[in-house]
């Protein structure tokens, strides 16, 4: 059962990264430093629960914080360039966030044991779950609380003004200066609540799996954030839900059996579910 | 109201806008016609902010433009309609109005909260008369794309007016309009007049320019090439070889 525990923790973690690129897509705008967020919110609540001896619950809220600072701080450069210069400047923020955690030494001796950070070799440890006696079960249900929470938030968000005026910035921005919005603050906003999810995320990424390093948060990853949610299509919170399943449950656990094929099959299977469901597996209204 | 002073824009070595003083006062209805390509559109995109002028200067109740983005010459109560319709497809004809009413009224009158987040009743009736005005009630909740062109023509009109504006630039809003929407089309310029806006009419359709300007002015190579009442406009030797043809 710990294994589906397990694989629950891990889908519910890649949701709230796909969930912090989903926002930023609605505004038609393609991030991949959402990884860089991640990282930013895992160092952040795992250096306040190891070192400084924090509860989880506000050691995530400090780590989601600055997931959003560092997204609205880089927001606001970033977003002067469009299309693929975006793509190649946050991928080079990503990199510089992941060079910055592969050099970041802090560590504090706790009894016999150094803890912290430690460049290249990762922060280990980051035991706060089996300290405190929680099950694997009930780390589970505490990552799907935040999960649920932010589902929740994003769901409501698509049905107020702020969302409509998301979506009507993604479409046509020249049409969306014209009726009075200022791409500055529908941009900047859209990625500094796409930071905070992703610090989240990270926060509970950090201590689920109890050991981070520099290289977690790579480009794969920051792949990851921005293909969940179109593969699994803009249209709501549920695609990108849909396809953290598709792909975590089904592609790389459920074919598991296929040996090396899985590999071959994987990319095959993505492919394949773009042509047939081109607007996402839960695709844009009137598609 | 409006004042373009002397305003030039070149685009490389074509000079679309070329030294144009034109002015527009409260209350009128002014037709800026032309052929294709003489700078119609582009004059619309100046006073809009879409892009910079080359040379010149446009003021907007005695304020200088210049430096003023986009966005925020909405506020000031300048909207606008496109020559290519560039409606929000993929959101609904009420969402297409709601993400468009940004005048300084909208935005004080609304608290952080219930701005961002919510609707209120004032708004949701502001947009229930906009969509009454164009016709669209029935079609509220329908995708804007999934409009047919005329309704699209008119959502573009309301989303405009659901920013208040003092001054509407409505870029060949009969494009593509039969004879029975042109009409209708007429008739709601009239009741924007009558209701203290101020408009500035691009068409082509000259039915509907000669019906409902105070004045008309004539482009030609970015140039403005006449300017007066539309019978008078209509009988310049200069505007018929350029423009309206005939002997």
């Amino acid at each position: 059962m710990d294994f589906y525990f397990g694989l629950g923790q891990l889908i519910g973690v890649h949701t709230l990264l796909g969930l912090s690129a989903y926002i930023v897509l609605l505004t038609g705008q393609v991030s991949l430093a959402q990884a860089a967020f991640f990282a930013v919110g895992a160092y952040a609540a795992a250096m306040l629960t190891v070192l400084t001896g924090w509860h989880i619950v506000p050691a995530l809220g400090v780590g989601s914080f600055l997931g959003a600072v560092t997204a609205c701080a880089v927001g606001f450069p970033a977003l002067r360039v469009k299309g693929l210069m975006l793509v190649i400047a946050t991928l080079a923020f990503g990199e510089g966030v992941r060079l910055l955690f592969f050099n970041f030494d802090y560590q504090v001796a706790k009894g016999d044991l150094k803890v912290g950070p430690l460049g290249g070799e990762g922060f280990r440890q980051i035991r706060f779950f089996p300290e405190h006696g929680w099950t694997t079960g009930e780390v589970m249900l505490f990552i799907w609380v935040f999960v649920g929470g932010v589902m929740a938030l994003l769901w409501w968000f698509d049905r107020s003004r702020y969302g409509a005026v998301l979506r009507a910035v993604g479409e046509d921005e020249l049409a969306a200066q014209s009726v009075g919005l200022s791409l500055t603050a529908v941009k900047v906003s859209a990625m500094t609540v796409g930071g905070a999810i992703a610090g989240l995320g990270g926060g509970l990424y950090a201590h689920y799996t109890t050991h981070i390093e520099h290289a977690s948060f790579n480009i794969l990853m920051a792949t990851f954030a921005i293909a969940y949610p179109i593969v699994g299509g803009l249209r709501n919170v549920f695609g990108t839900l849909a396809a953290v399943l598709f792909v975590q449950a089904f592609l790389v656990e459920g074919l598991r059996g296929l040996g090396d094929w899985r590999n071959l099959l994987f990319g095959a299977l993505i492919v394949l579910s773009m042509n047939l469901r081109p607007h996402g597996l839960f695709g844009r209204r009137g598609a | 109201m409006l004042e373009l002073r002397a305003v030039s824009r070149y685009f490389g070595g074509v000079r679309a806008v070329d030294g144009l003083d034109f002015t527009v006062n409260q209350g009128e209805i002014v037709g800026l016609i032309g052929p294709n390509g003489s700078g119609k559109s582009t004059i619309v995109n100046l006073v809009a902010g879409l892009f910079p002028l080359t040379q010149g200067e446009i003021r907007f109740n005695q304020q200088p433009l210049e430096d003023i983005p986009v966005h925020q010459r909405l506020q000031l109560g300048i909207a606008r309609t496109f020559q290519n319709i560039r409606l929000f497809g993929q959101l609904s004809v009420w969402q297409n109005l709601w993400v468009a009413q940004n005048s300084p009224e909208d935005r004080s009158r609304r608290g952080f909260f219930s701005r961002w987040l919510g609707g209120q009743t004032q708004v949701r009736e502001e947009i229930a008369q906009l969509l009454e005005f164009s016709a669209l009630g029935h079609k509220q909740s329908e995708l804007a794309a999934n409009l047919s062109f005329g309704e699209q023509r008119r959502l573009e009109l309301a989303r405009a007016l659901a920013a208040r504006p003092k001054l509407l630039l409505l870029d060949e809003p009969a494009a593509g309009m039969n004879a029975e929407e042109i009409g209708q089309l007429r008739q709601r310029i009239l009741d924007l007049r009558a209701r203290g806006i101020t408009i500035v009419l691009i068409e082509h359709v000259m039915e509907l320019v000669m019906g409902v300007t105070d004045r008309i002015a004539v482009l030609n190579f970015g140039q403005k090439i006449a300017e007066g009442t539309p019978a008078q406009v209509q009988n310049d030797p200069a505007v018929k070889k350029a423009y309206l043809g005939g002997a």
